[in-house]
């Protein structure tokens, strides 16, 4: 299974009601070289994520993906479906390591939509596994439904 | 982080669009439409690049602790865990943006755990514009073992 092609969020207001759940494939068989890439575009060159000999020398059995690098990816679920400009409120716990040659796959699911004075907001559970079904990250975000 | 300016750039948020694997339209404007790329939602960790004394960055003339003819060796600091990462969104962050950082730390609290005591530590980061409306309100939960020197650390 291939990491899936962005698809436009729809156009408008998005209508969703609690246990509405979308699934994206992040990211396929983690190669090491994105996390060098991660690194050099955010900035946190840690040897932990980028350098086997200095990992097995610090008792790893090798380099393993940022956490952030796993939030940054996990936060596609959120704007794939509702767009950046929506998003106001995402968190999330670091569950466990992810390795390379991790396939990961992250499920965001409306729990609730309230509304509020400034309109609607859903209020959305994310959670990303890897290919055995363990959660690396879990979190929740808050989504604005009205214009 | 302790940035003292962080300009948000189209090509820094292709650069880190890319990382995260993440080439939507939204954040990687197509090269034949002008577009304001916004970024994506992690992208404010990523002021660490303006922060002179970010100390995950090799610096000229400065020891670094990962490997080159010796394996390396890590620093204290360096090992800290991630546990949490939160983030609040005053607004989108746009290309072009000029935001003003500024950390602080928040609660500390400590758990009792298999290899040792967890000492977790909260530090608050608010993104701010230049007349100091918040952006991008931050906050970072770290963990660190309290344990015999010596043993592996992680990020």
């Amino acid at each position: 299974m291939q990491p899936q092609a962005w698809v436009e969020p729809e156009a408008g207001v998005p209508t969703v009601s609690a246990g509405d759940s979308r699934s994206v494939v992040l990211v396929e068989d983690l190669k090491r070289t994105q996390l060098v890439m991660y690194a050099g575009a955010s900035g946190d060159f840690n040897p932990l994520h980028t350098d086997e000999v200095f990992c097995r020398t610090a008792g790893y059995p090798g380099v393993f993906a940022h956490g952030m690098l796993s939030m940054g990816m996990t936060g596609r679920v959120l704007t794939d479906w509702f767009g950046m400009a929506r998003l106001l409120r995402y968190g999330v716990r670091f569950r466990a390591q992810v390795w390379p040659g991790d396939t990961l796959t992250a499920t965001a699911t409306v729990e609730s939509v309230e509304q509020t004075q400034e309109g609607a907001i859903a209020t959305v559970s994310v959670t990303t596994v890897n290919q055995d079904g363990v959660e690396v990250v879990s979190g929740t975000a808050d989504v604005r439904l009205a214009d | 982080m302790t940035a003292a300016r962080f300009p948000v750039e189209a090509g820094h948020i292709m650069m880190f669009a890319r990382a995260i694997g993440d080439e939507s339209p939204e954040f990687v404007a197509a090269p034949d439409i002008p577009a304001t790329p916004l970024a994506p939602p992690t992208f404010v960790m990523s002021a660490a690049h303006f922060d002179p004394d970010y100390p995950l960055r090799p610096q000229p003339g400065e020891q670094w602790f990962g490997s080159g003819g010796g394996p390396g060796s890590a620093v204290a600091g360096s090992g800290a865990l991630h546990a949490e990462q939160h983030f609040e969104y005053h607004r989108p962050v746009r290309a072009g943006d000029v935001l003003y950082p500024q950390s602080e730390p928040g609660r500390s609290w400590t758990k009792q755990g298999r290899t040792g005591e967890l000492v977790f530590s909260e530090t608050i980061t608010r993104f701010l514009d230049a007349e100091g409306n918040p952006v991008v309100t931050a906050r970072s939960v770290g963990v660190e073992t309290r344990r015999p020197p010596g043993g592996p650390e992680g990020d």
